[in-house]
This record gives structure tokens, C-alpha cells and sequence, in this order.
């Protein structure tokens, strides 16, 4: 994997869904998940976990919260004099002119993936919880002498409503027959994962490509380099078995962060194939009172719960007092639930605070949100 | 070239700790795991990079694998420094033959040369044996306001505890009059809690003195303070109030434990102001299954747990099965309690396995009389299923 590098590219991604307060004041994949990490740890991880040394995180907008988490890459062995972590903001942000879309953040930083000495690009969007190891996939796309290999994961039939995903055909030998520019169209379980590996020389020439002529100004990898392309180049598909979580919508938030309280689905999301990592910031232990009761439920250290929890994810540091009863709920760092307060079905964002008795209540499709730091 | 440093610190990390057992057979008594995540070497180096103090030489030499690994080059404690930073001194050889650090003083003797890098007026000693919060940087102003020469902080301990300690006689504005190393008949409770600060010219000398007589035991309490004092030395006695804690053997480590569970812990670690630094071991949260119930307990990440837990301690990743009972105990990092298991009054060591339906601990059944005695089960160890394992009373 010494020549495998990775691109996590956020720029497609945000501003197309919405996650209402959670994207507030933070791009998609810095959101808090799982009670102490945040969504982008997953494919990062997966990227060190597979042996990848050098990858660079392109970031569109609210990457404040995302360059503190993601530090100097310490935390993912990704401090190196050789590679390591590279965060690539846009050039110029407020700029209405120049090359656009996720082609466009590319094209700016094209010396950084001319630069880099790998030959083949993990490229992934910011959005997908799973945990898998991409050696597997490389060495299809190896072995294949595939142009490009696109992940894709079969949600089976009758489950949810698969039409926000992008969906991918693939004949006989997992060669691409079709895939969607536009969500909605094709009826088929199989999604695209926003995953893909490519030849680093292919990769450059899509994107020099793209802005080649004059009035080319809004180019995305998939819908102009992979789409039209799919009869003249060699594209693959590779399943991903495991689970899958993309985010793209609150009540998906929700449901998928409930979904770790099923003790398999956090096991393979946590530990299997490996270790999801994370910043972490000192926090004692958890500290349960002589009152306490907390089932079925994900608590993170720090934490101080004197009341009761259910069918809840408390994030690091949150403080439920005596009387106070947390239902179905997502509380995330540093919240306060005062005495006799009472949340159903509501998802706190970092330090907000619960005042004595008060009862908040959402529903499973439109959990209640409270906004950080705000006090109710 | 070294940037001059005005007070550098020497950790003393090479205690057995004897009374300690089988908790000490393959690790130093600095590296006992305590609290739930930390090990006892994480509160010294905390006040240290909480006190501001940020050269750091951790003096090890009995087991030093666990506390070597443990610290690394101190990114926990943000002791990874291009100027100061912790260095790992174990005992060396050179040309005329290696040499054991023979006493407390000698240990720091040997390591002049590291010192002198850093030219510094002050040294600190403190050892990596005791649980406490403090913060030396109020010590330093203590020792400068007085123009002291060398200072000790002291704290009071019950009178029946006195003897195992350095005992100290002060005199107006806190000048030490005698200092005596565990007298059978103390003739004070103020007790020295083994962190000295002195002016490093002056302790130099002191410890090539110390150094050339050979009757000496090169020990700081019962040499070096001592012949400090009979020369008239200024010494004085910081007094210190608050938790501290020499856990010498199996009960007081237990106990210092529970004493984290009371309702207004003493030593509190939720303080965001003087946090505790440790290797963290990166798992995810803690899962509580339906039915499972914690009380009074500290409980670290990757803990899940189907049964109950009560007044205990959990290391991380501890797993506890359905039907169980872990009760007054303290379980180490990664043990895996089985089903149906009661566990009570027990410290479980790293990576064992407990099979189904053990009985671990001393069964009070209510009944008065003397307190139980603690279970100690080893490290690594496998306990197959149905076994009744109780402590061996003294």
C-alpha cells in the first residue's frame, strides 16, 4: 500500500443535505458520532488501518471544528516527514469565478496530487460510516486492470428508500454497466458508496481534462469523468460487505447512531477489521451515582449520570443530574440535563443545557434538535 | 545548543514495591493501574505538566518495561519537547563498570551530568510512587519567598500511620528543626511527602558528600536531608493540604480506589482545571446492555457490561456477562467476566478470563466481625468455569 494514497474530498457534499443544527457551524463529516468520534474518523481510519501513509482532505466550508479535530494528524499516525496528512482548503473561497465542483477543489490543488509519489487514489467522500480495509478492493482493482473501481454496497430490496443514493449496474464480471448522474432514476440495491480507486495518471488527466475548454466551469468526478466514460474505460465495482452508514439526513443520523446500540453493528464499526481512531481529550472515567440507571445505552468517559438513561449515546463529559431521564436520545459533549428535566428523542449538540424540569420530546423521523451551547 | 531551564524535575520511578505482591511482580510501583484508566506514575507527571515544569528525567530501574512503554516520549503529558521533555534514565555502565542507583541520592548522583544540560537553579525531587494533586509552581514560589535552601512539602496523617513516614519537627515560619526517617516513636504527625525542592548548586555539593561517605545509605530522607540540617542549612516545610496517598500495599491501594466512589471524592479527577493525563487506549464508549445496572462505580471506555456493577472500579475494555455480580472490586484493563460470576472485594488482574458461575471474594453474608480480607487474582490468569476462589486470611 506504499503506493496508495488517499483523498477524501468534502466539497460535493456539503450544502447538498441537510442536517439543520448539526452543519450549523460544522461541515458533514466533523459531526460528533458515536459518542466520541466524528464521522470523518471512519474513512480516515480505514485509510491508515489499510497502510496509507499520505492523504489529503480537501475542505470546502465550516472546517473550523474539522482542522482541531483532525490536528497535525497525530492521532492517526498521520504526523510524518514523509507524507502524512494534508488539509487542502479551497484557494479562494468566496471566489463566484474558476473551476467549480469537486473536479474543480482538485484541479486547484493539482500539484499536490502530482507531488505526491503514489500511483493509485483511495478517492472518498466525507459522509460513509463503515469500516473495512481497502486492501482488498486495491488488489481487485489490481488485478482487474481496472481504469477505475467504484465501492458500491448492496442495501438489498425493501429495506429503506434508497432513491436519494446514486446506484450503480454492474454486468456478469463487476464490470459498470450504468450508474446514476442523478439519484432517483435506476431501480437497483446497489449504491455508490462516493468511493472510488483510480490511477493517479487517469486521475489527472479527468480533471485536466474537465477544464480544458473555455466555459467549463462545474465538474464532478462522477457525473463527467466516470458516467460518460463507462463503455471507453475499464470500471469496476467492488462490493462492501459490511455495514454502512450514509449520512445525509438527520433522521438517517439518528437512526444510524441508534443502530449502535445494537452491540454487533457498534462491534463492527468500532473494532472489525480494525481500530476506528479518534482525538482523544483526557476525560476520567465515567462515574455512575448511588441512583443511576443506564440500559442499552453508549456512555463515553467523562461523563457523570446520577439519573436515568435509556436507549441513549451520551458523548464525553455530559452530566445527567438525580431525577433527570434520558430516552432515546443523543447527547452529545459536555451537555447538562439538570434535576428532574427529561429528554425524549432529542439530539443535544456539544454544551447545551437541560434546565430543572424541563421535558423535551421528538419523534423518530424528526428528532428534536437543540442547538450547541444553547440553554433551554 | 540546551536552552537553560530554571527548575527541572527528577522522578523517582524504580520502587518495587514489595508489599504489593503479585501486582508488582512484572511492573514497577509507579506503573500500578489506578482509578480506572491511569497508573500511579500519571499523577506526578500531570502536576508536573500542570505545574508548568516541562523537563522531566523519570529515574526507573526495578521492571521498567510497563513504565518505559507507558510514558514513551511523554505525548500524554505533552512532554514530547524539542527543549526538555521527559527522558527515561535507567542505571548505566561506564568505563569503571555499571553500577545499581543505590539509594534515592545516589539515583539522582548518577544522573548530575543530565541535570547540569540544563544548568537550573532549582531541582525538583518527587517520587512516582504517590497519588496526589499538586502544584509545584506554588511550591517554587514558596521555596524563593523563604530564600530556603531546600524545601519539603509536608501533610499531616493520623498519628497510628506517622511512623512509616519521615517525620518532621518545624519551628517559626515553617523552618525545618529535625527530620527523622521512619522513628518508631514519632514525635510528630507532619510527615514529608517526599517531594523536596532544592537549589541544585547547593544539592550538588550536598550529593558528592554524600557521595564520598561511605557509610552512607545515599538516601535523601535518612542522609542527605539529615546532614543538610546538622550543617544549618535553611530548610523548610511546605505544608500541603488536600489528598495524598503512598499506596504501599494491596489494602491501601483498594481502599485509595473506594475512595473514589464516595458521593465528594477527595482526589477529584472530573477537575477540567488540573486534569490527569494517560495513554489513551482508544476504545470506543461504554455499553450498558438492556438490564445491566451501574452504581457508585467508575467505569472506562470499552467496558460493556450485561450484569451489575456495584461500588467498583472498571478498567477498559472489561467485559461483564449476563447474571453477574461484580461488587466492592476493582477489575484491570480487558478482564473478562463470564456469566453468573459474583465478584466482591476482589482486584482482577489485566487480560484474565473468568469462567461462568465463579464465586470470587469473600462472601460477608452481613455478618459482622473483622473486615474480609481482598482477593487478589493474578494477571493473564484463565479461571475455568464454577471455581470458588477466596483470600488466603493473614
Amino acid at each position: 500500500m506504499k503506493h496508495v494514497m488517499g483523498v477524501i474530498n468534502l466539497s460535493e457534499k456539503d450544502g447538498c443535505y441537510d442536517l439543520q443544527e448539526l452543519t450549523r457551524q460544522r461541515c458533514i463529516a466533523s459531526i460528533p458520532f458515536g459518542g466520541r468520534y466524528r464521522i470523518i474518523d471512519f474513512v480516515l481510519s480505514n485509510m491508515v488501518n489499510s497502510g496509507i501513509n499520505n492523504v489529503g482532505i480537501f475542505t470546502l466550508n465550516k472546517y473550523r471544528s474539522l482542522l482541531d479535530h483532525l490536528g497535525s494528524g497525530k492521532v492517526w499516525d498521520l504526523h510524518r516527514k514523509k507524507d502524512g496528512l494534508f488539509i487542502l482548503p479551497p484557494m479562494e473561497p468566496c471566489a463566484a469565478e474558476g473551476p467549480r465542483g469537486d473536479m474543480g477543489y482538485l484541479y486547484e490543488h493539482i500539484d499536490y496530487l502530482r507531488n505526491s509519489s503514489q500511483k493509485t487514489v483511495v478517492y472518498a467522500g466525507g459522509n460513509m460510516i463503515f469500516n473495512t480495509d481497502f486492501r482488498e478492493a486495491v488488489s481487485f482493482h489490481r488485478e482487474m486492470q481496472a481504469d477505475i473501481t467504484v465501492l458500491y454496497k448492496d442495501m438489498g430490496m425493501g429495506g429503506e428508500d434508497l432513491s436519494r443514493y446514486k446506484k450503480v449496474a454492474l454486468d456478469d464480471d463487476a464490470r459498470v454497466v450504468a450508474m446514476e448522474a442523478e439519484p432517483g432514476q435506476m431501480k437497483c440495491s446497489r449504491i455508490f458508496m462516493d468511493i472510488i480507486i483510480v490511477g493517479k495518471p487517469l486521475l489527472l488527466d479527468l480533471i485536466t481534462d474537465c477544464f480544458k475548454g473555455e466555459g467549463r466551469r462545474m465538474c464532478s468526478l462522477v457525473n463527467d469523468g466516470i458516467v460518460p466514460n463507462l463503455s471507453s474505460l475499464k470500471i469496476f465495482g467492488f462490493p462492501h460487505r459490511g455495514y454502512l452508514a450514509a449520512i445525509d439526513s438527520l433522521s438517517c443520523y439518528y437512526r444510524h447512531s441508534m443502530g449502535l446500540l445494537q452491540p454487533e453493528v457498534s462491534r463492527e464499526l468500532f473494532f472489525n477489521p480494525g481500530f476506528i481512531y479518534t482525538k482523544s481529550n483526557d476525560e476520567p472515567p465515567a462515574r455512575y451515582g448511588e441512583d443511576a440507571l443506564v440500559q442499552n445505552s453508549l456512555v463515553a468517559n467523562g461523563c457523570h449520570i446520577e439519573g436515568e438513561v435509556q436507549n441513549s449515546i451520551l458523548f464525553r463529559g455530559v452530566r445527567v443530574h438525580r431525577g433527570a431521564t434520558v430516552k432515546d436520545s443523543i447527547v452529545m459533549q459536555k451537555c447538562l440535563i439538570e434535576e428532574g428535566a427529561s429528554l425524549d428523542t432529542v439530539i443535544l449538540d456539544k454544551e447545551a443545557c437541560i434546565s430543572r424540569g424541563r421535558e423535551l420530546k421528538g419523534s423518530r423521523e424528526n428528532p428534536m434538535v437543540v442547538g450547541k451551547r444553547a440553554k433551554m | 545548543m540546551i536552552q537553560r531551564k530554571e527548575c527541572v524535575a527528577m522522578l523517582l520511578a524504580g520502587g518495587e514495591g514489595r508489599r504489593l505482591g503479585i501486582l508488582t511482580k512484572k511492573l514497577a510501583k509507579p506503573a500500578i493501574p489506578f482509578g480506572g484508566k491511569y497508573r500511579i506514575i500519571d499523577f506526578t507527571l500531570s502536576n508536573c505538566t500542570n505545574s508548568g515544569i516541562d523537563t522531566v528525567g523519570v529515574l526507573t530501574q526495578y521492571q521498567p518495561l510497563v513504565l518505559n512503554a507507558h510514558i514513551g516520549i511523554g505525548i500524554p503529558w505533552d512532554l514530547d519537547r524539542k527543549n526538555g521533555g521527559v527522558s527515561l534514565l535507567s542505571p548505566f555502565a561506564e568505563k569503571g563498570g555499571g553500577r545499581w542507583y543505590k539509594g534515592t541520592a545516589n539515583a539522582i548522583y548518577q544522573n548530575i551530568c543530565f541535570i547540569e544540560q540544563y544548568d537550573p537553579e532549582y531541582l525538583l525531587v518527587i517520587s512516582g510512587d504517590h497519588i496526589y494533586k499538586m502544584d509545584y509552581s506554588a511550591l517554587l514560589s514558596y521555596h524563593k519567598e523563604r530564600n530556603s535552601e531546600a524545601t519539603i512539602a509536608v501533610i499531616q496523617v493520623p498519628w497510628e500511620e506517622a511512623s512509616r513516614f519521615g517525620i518532621l519537627s518545624v519551628g517559626f515560619e515553617g523552618k525545618i528543626i529535625q527530620f527523622e526517617e521512619k522513628p518508631p516513636k514519632p514525635k510528630s504527625n507532619l510527615v514529608s511527602m517526599g517531594v523536596y525542592m532544592f537549589n541544585w548548586p547547593i544539592l550538588r555539593e550536598y550529593l558528592k558528600k554524600d557521595e564520598r561517605d561511605k557509610g552512607s545509605s545515599n538516601d535523601f530522607g535518612k542522609d542527605v536531608i539529615p546532614m543538610m540540617l546538622r550543617e544549618g542549612r535553611r530548610l523548610f516545610a511546605y505544608p500541603f493540604q488536600g489528598y495524598w496517598k503512598d499506596v504501599g500495599t494491596i489494602e491501601s491501594l483498594w481502599q485509595s480506589s473506594m475512595d473514589l466512589l464516595v458521593e465528594e471524592p477527595e482526589l477529584n479527577l472530573f477537575d477540567r482545571e488540573w486534569r490527569i493525563y494517560s495513554v489513551s487506549p482508544n476504545h470506543p464508549p461504554q455499553y450498558l446492555a438492556p438490564g445491566a445496572r451501574a452504581r457508585r462505580s467508575l467505569i472506562n471506555e470499552g467496558c460493556v457490561i450485561y450484569g451489575e456493577v456495584e461500588n467498583s472500579i472498571l478498567f477498559h475494555g472489561v467485559y461483564v456477562g449476563p447474571g453477574s455480580v461484580v461488587k466492592d472490586s476493582v477489575i484491570l484493563a480487558n478482564a473478562k467476566i463470564g456469566e453468573g460470576v459474583q465478584v466482591e472485594k476482589a482486584i482482577i488482574g489485566e487480560e484474565t478470563v473468568v469462567g461462568d458461575n465463579c464465586r470470587i471474594g469473600f462472601d460477608n453474608g452481613g455478618s459482622g466481625g473483622k473486615p474480609a480480607d481482598i482477593t487478589l487474582v493474578e494477571e493473564h490468569s484463565l479461571i475455568p468455569g464454577n471455581m470458588i476462589i477466596r483470600s488466603i486470611s493473614r
